[in-house]
């Protein structure tokens, strides 16, 4: 069994699976429930000065038949006093001395920083998380998000707190900014030893179109929220790997959220270079109890692929994460379509009819019909090979033709049928692998999008 | 160590197919993802083992598989086998959520069926189970080797004891190899479940030998020499041989027991069905369904099961019967036979039957029913008659008396589980006895 023990610039914790700080590290009951089903840290629901919760909170984007694909919430920090909080966060960790309890903090003045510093880490925590990313009312009163998007203020809080602060101290990231690597470098320039990111992205969640009120609604009104769970996993991963791969922040250790609901999510994250990472939507939807297939899988994940222990996963896809420029133009992939599996739904024609190159034929027609439906292209041969599935009668299996596919992948992703549609690879028509940037180098071709570029399209170029 | 016996090809349960084949990886997650993950969820309640039916569902569904087998093995060693032959519609799936809100509940049976044959396939059961702990010196005889049986002697050689199965058949497995209709399971894939079980630990089996009350005589052991030989034993006789009902004609060639005939199906290639064109069920309860439902599939041109009330008062379930009627089995109900007719030569022609009320022969004209083949499906006699040989082990209506919490007999030293113990009922309940019997077992060993 694989070593899923981390340390995060020197905090140890057991596994990589936190806790988010939010509602389901609201109070120690519920953190020692967490531990007790297996979660390796929690990093507590963020203390600051006393606040109101409205009611109602939350709001979800279902997709399909899938519940809570999105949450949003217009919570703010924790409502309950901070003294209450202190005492459960020492006695949890006095019980659970091997697990992780990191402070997440939100405060204004460097007095009330340099307060609350003191007494979170009186409690016995293992770190101190600056919550710089709340993007709906801690904003507003110059704290959260508003700090986030500062990088200037960014930085000059974090020093405040590193001054003062005798545990690590992790820098909650916002996505709610133009480019991930300015409060990334900020925090890093400050000297803080840790970042961790997502924290939600600003939303409206929807609209009530009896009244006329976004969603949640309180009372008449609603606000703009925050946005999370598996619906800004790839926003994530992207603001983690743009960190990873940057020369000035690659060296924090990381802390990836955002999404995460299954061991397979987390691996992802930890390929693209996280050490530990946390969670809060795929709890606040099932419960602690997700943990057991997470660790579970992860370690059988890792087993599988001779890894002795997590450490060995973290960042072995971030080399790949490369600029377009250098992508192999000669690569080339067609789609196939398995016969034995397909039910001829025909997804898969119209996807490409109308969203790619008009390469996927429905055989059966006459040629004339193929020109009507939308094919400029006509192969000789259109094979009819009949659907396999039970009750599909008189319907053929979809017909790709490679002179015009250009291998774009939609085909293979709007099919039902998992594994009906494979992407094959297929000798490219340069003959050897040549990049953009190649081609720029050699003076054959211009940035693509660069000004230059532009103007040497629309025939402005001296 | 024992070699399973490789069975022949040409028996007739090779022609039948799978009716709710193997999912594949992707039909899986697809299933997986449409479980809403309950929590104290009824379908878990419903399993006779207690399996961890959210849990498990949920690890296929992130790719989990292993993990997901573990779940199932956990609370069912034999979980490969209840996955293919379990009556979910009546157990888990009978209980899923999504009954109640009139969708079609999730296929639990097929989605464990497939988590326990890829995980066992790509890594074998013993890495799927808890490792096996040092050997303890102590050891256990264990009687038949049905599935309870089976699943004790898995469990109690990964707490380190020795396990030895008496066996009198040449092929073990019991009902579980030699009954379960080939569209659920074939006798191979059972073989193959206990060929993994045998090598989780120190298992013997010693097939061929009956344990008898009294004197051994060749192929024989005595129950005293058990008692004397071994720290524990356990009873898993299951039921006797095949009901019959003593009408006229009933001997000779064309009428089977229905069990004798389904284990011929599934073992033996010397039986063949070549003129058998109509076939009589008599019976109301799975076992004729079964049956019928498997000549039906082997080509017999018209099964007719002969039941002595009406379709509401079968015993059989009625998912199974509207199957067997989907591929052309009929229901003659309110009759009983009372004789069979033979021809000069004495085969046999088919049988005479009268109209019943209540399950009772009336007055008036006896009906003919004309037929190349009978098998009679009135149930199995007991078959505990070995209890004898162990003092204090009670038998009450042909079943041995047990404590339902722990599976332990009259005796101190022996435990009984499955169908002996419960009258008959699924091979599912076989493996919870069986759990039940091995934890009482554990603690009375001074196991750990
Ligand atoms: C036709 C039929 C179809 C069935 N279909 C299903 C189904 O689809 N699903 C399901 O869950 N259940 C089914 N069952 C029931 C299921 O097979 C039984 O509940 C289960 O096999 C009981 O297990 P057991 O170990 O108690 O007994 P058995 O499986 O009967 O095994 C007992 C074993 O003990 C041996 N034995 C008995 N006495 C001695 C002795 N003195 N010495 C040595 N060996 C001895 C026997 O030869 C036998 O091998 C079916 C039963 C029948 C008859
Ligand atoms: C209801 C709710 C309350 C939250 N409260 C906080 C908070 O107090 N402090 C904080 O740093 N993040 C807070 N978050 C953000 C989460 O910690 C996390 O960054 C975000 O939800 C993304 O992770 P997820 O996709 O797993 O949910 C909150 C999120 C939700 C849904
Ligand atoms: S989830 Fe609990 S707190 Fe929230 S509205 Fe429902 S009952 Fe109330
Ligand atoms: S989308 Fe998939 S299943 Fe549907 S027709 Fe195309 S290949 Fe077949
Ligand atoms: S009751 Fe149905 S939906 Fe709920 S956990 Fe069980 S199988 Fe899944």
């Amino acid at each position: 069994m694989a070593d899923l023990s981390i340390d995060f610039c020197g905090i140890k914790s057991p596994n990589p699976f936190w806790l988010a700080s939010a509602p389901p590290t609201n109070s120690g009951p519920q953190v020692m429930r967490a531990f007790d089903a297996g979660w390796g840290g929690a990093v507590w629901k963020t203390l600051g000065d006393p606040i109101t919760n409205v009611t109602s909170r939350f709001w979800a984007h279902d997709y399909g038949s899938t519940r809570m694909m999105g949450l949003n919430n217009i919570e703010l920090i924790t409502d309950r006093p901070l003294e209450v909080n202190l005492k459960e966060m020492y006695e949890v960790k006095k019980r659970y001395p091997k697990h992780t309890v990191i402070a997440s903090l939100m405060v204004e003045s460097r007095e009330n920083w340099r307060e609350i510093i003191k007494k979170a880490e009186d409690t016995g925590c293992d770190g101190l998380e600056l919550n710089f990313g709340c993007p709906h009312g801690m904003c507003e009163r110059g704290m959260g998000s508003a700090v986030g998007q500062e990088p200037k203020v960014l930085e000059e809080i974090t020093r405040w707190v590193l001054e003062d602060a005798k545990t690590p101290v992790i820098v909650k990231l916002t996505p709610n900014t133009g480019d991930i690597l300015e409060p990334g470098e900020a925090a890093a320039k400050a000297g803080a030893p840790a970042l961790s990111l997502i924290n939600t992205i600003k939303s409206l969640l929807g609209v009530d179109l009896d009244r006329f009120v976004p969603n949640p609604r309180v009372g008449g009104k609603s606000t703009n929220g925050g946005y999370c769970g598996p619906a800004v996993k790839p926003i994530a991963l992207h603001m983690l790997a743009q960190l990873t791969r940057n020369p000035a922040t690659k060296h924090l250790a990381i802390s990836g959220i955002g999404g995460i609901s299954n061991w397979r999510d987390a691996a992802e994250f930890i390929a693209l270079g996280a050490t530990s990472v946390q969670v809060c939507t795929a709890v606040m939807h099932y419960g602690y109890r997700i943990v057991e297939d997470m660790i579970e899988g992860l370690s059988d994940y890792l087993d599988s692929k001779g890894m002795k222990s997590v450490n060995e996963l973290r960042g072995r896809a971030v080399p790949a994460y490369a600029e377009w420029g250098e992508l192999d133009l000669n690569y080339n992939l067609k789609a196939r379509i398995n016969a034995e599996t397909c039910i001829g739904c025909n997804l898969c024609h119209v996807a490409c009819m109308d969203g790619a190159h008009q390469c996927i034929l429905i055989p059966g027609r006459t040629h004339e019909e193929h020109v009507k439906a939308g094919h400029t292209h006509i192969p000789s041969s259109i094979p009819e090979v009949p659907v396999k599935a039970a009750g599909a009668i008189g319907r053929f299996v979809p017909v790709v033709d490679d002179a015009e596919c250009v291998g774009c992948n939609l085909c293979h992703l709007v099919c039902p049928v998992p594994g009906t549609i494979a992407m094959t690879e297929v000798p490219g028509a340069i003959g050897k692998s040549e990049t953009w940037n190649d081609r720029v180098a050699q003076g054959r071709d211009l940035n693509p999008g660069s000004l230059q570029s532009t103007l040497a399209k629309r025939g402005l170029a001296k | 160590m024992y070699q399973l016996p490789v069975l022949p090809d040409g028996r007739l349960e090779q022609r039948i197919k799978d009716y709710k084949p193997a999912y594949s990886p992707g039909e899986a997650v697809t299933e997986a993802n449409r479980c809403l993950y309950c929590v104290d969820a009824p379908c878990v309640k419903a399993c006779p083992t207690g399996i961890d039916i959210p849990n498990f569902i949920h690890k296929i569904s992130t790719a989990n598989v292993a993990g997901a087998a573990r779940t199932i093995l956990k609370e069912n060693l034999l979980g490969t086998s209840c996955a293919r032959v379990c009556p979910v519609e009546v157990l888990c799936v009978g209980a899923c959520v999504y009954n109640a809100w009139g969708r079609e509940p999730i296929a639990i049976g097929r989605l464990q069926r497939f988590a326990t044959e890829t995980a066992i396939a790509s890594q074998g059961l013993a890495k799927l189970v808890t490792a096996k702990k040092a050997p303890t010196g102590k050891k256990v005889a264990l009687v038949g080797a049905g599935p309870a049986s089976v699943a004790a002697a898995g469990l109690l050689a990964l707490e380190g004891h020795r396990a030895v199965i008496f066996e009198k058949k040449a092929v073990p497995g019991g009902l579980n190899t030699l009954g379960i209709a080939p569209y659920k399971q074939s006798a191979n894939q059972a073989l193959e479940e206990i060929r993994h079980v045998l090598a989780l630990g120190d298992v013997e089996l010693k097939a061929g030998v009956e344990v008898v009350a009294g004197a051994a005589g060749a192929g024989q052991a005595s129950g005293e020499s058990l008692l004397k030989d071994y720290d524990a034993v356990f009873l898993g006789l299951g039921l006797g041989p095949d009901s019959a009902l003593g009408a006229s004609g009933e001997q000779g060639a064309g009428v089977y027991g229905a069990v004798e005939l389904i284990e011929r199906i599934k073992v033996d290639p010397k039986l063949v069905l070549n003129g058998v064109k109509r076939a009589v069920v008599v019976g109301g309860g799975n076992t004729a369904i079964d049956i019928a439902h498997e000549l039906k599939l082997l080509g017999v041109a018209d099964v007719a099961m002969v039941y002595r009330r009406g379709e509401q008062d079968m015993s059989g379930y009625a998912h199974e019967l509207t199957h067997a009627r989907k591929h052309g089995v009929r229901l003659v109900e309110q009759r009983v036979v009372t004789a069979f007719t033979r021809g000069a030569d004495g085969k046999l022609t088919g049988l005479t039957m009268a109209r019943a009320e209540n399950g009772k022969p009336v007055a008036g004209e006896p009906e003919a029913l004309s037929c190349e083949l009978v098998a009679l499906a009135i149930g199995q006699a007991t078959g505990t008659a070995v209890a004898k040989a162990f003092p204090g082990v009670q038998v009450e209506k042909g079943s041995v008396v047990v404590d339902p919490k722990t599976q332990r007999t009259g005796h101190p030293k022996v435990w009984s589980g499955g169908d002996c113990v419960n009258g008959g009922k699924e091979v599912v309940n076989a493996v919870q006895e069986a759990k039940l019997a091995v934890r009482d077992m554990l603690r009375a060993l001074g196991g750990k």
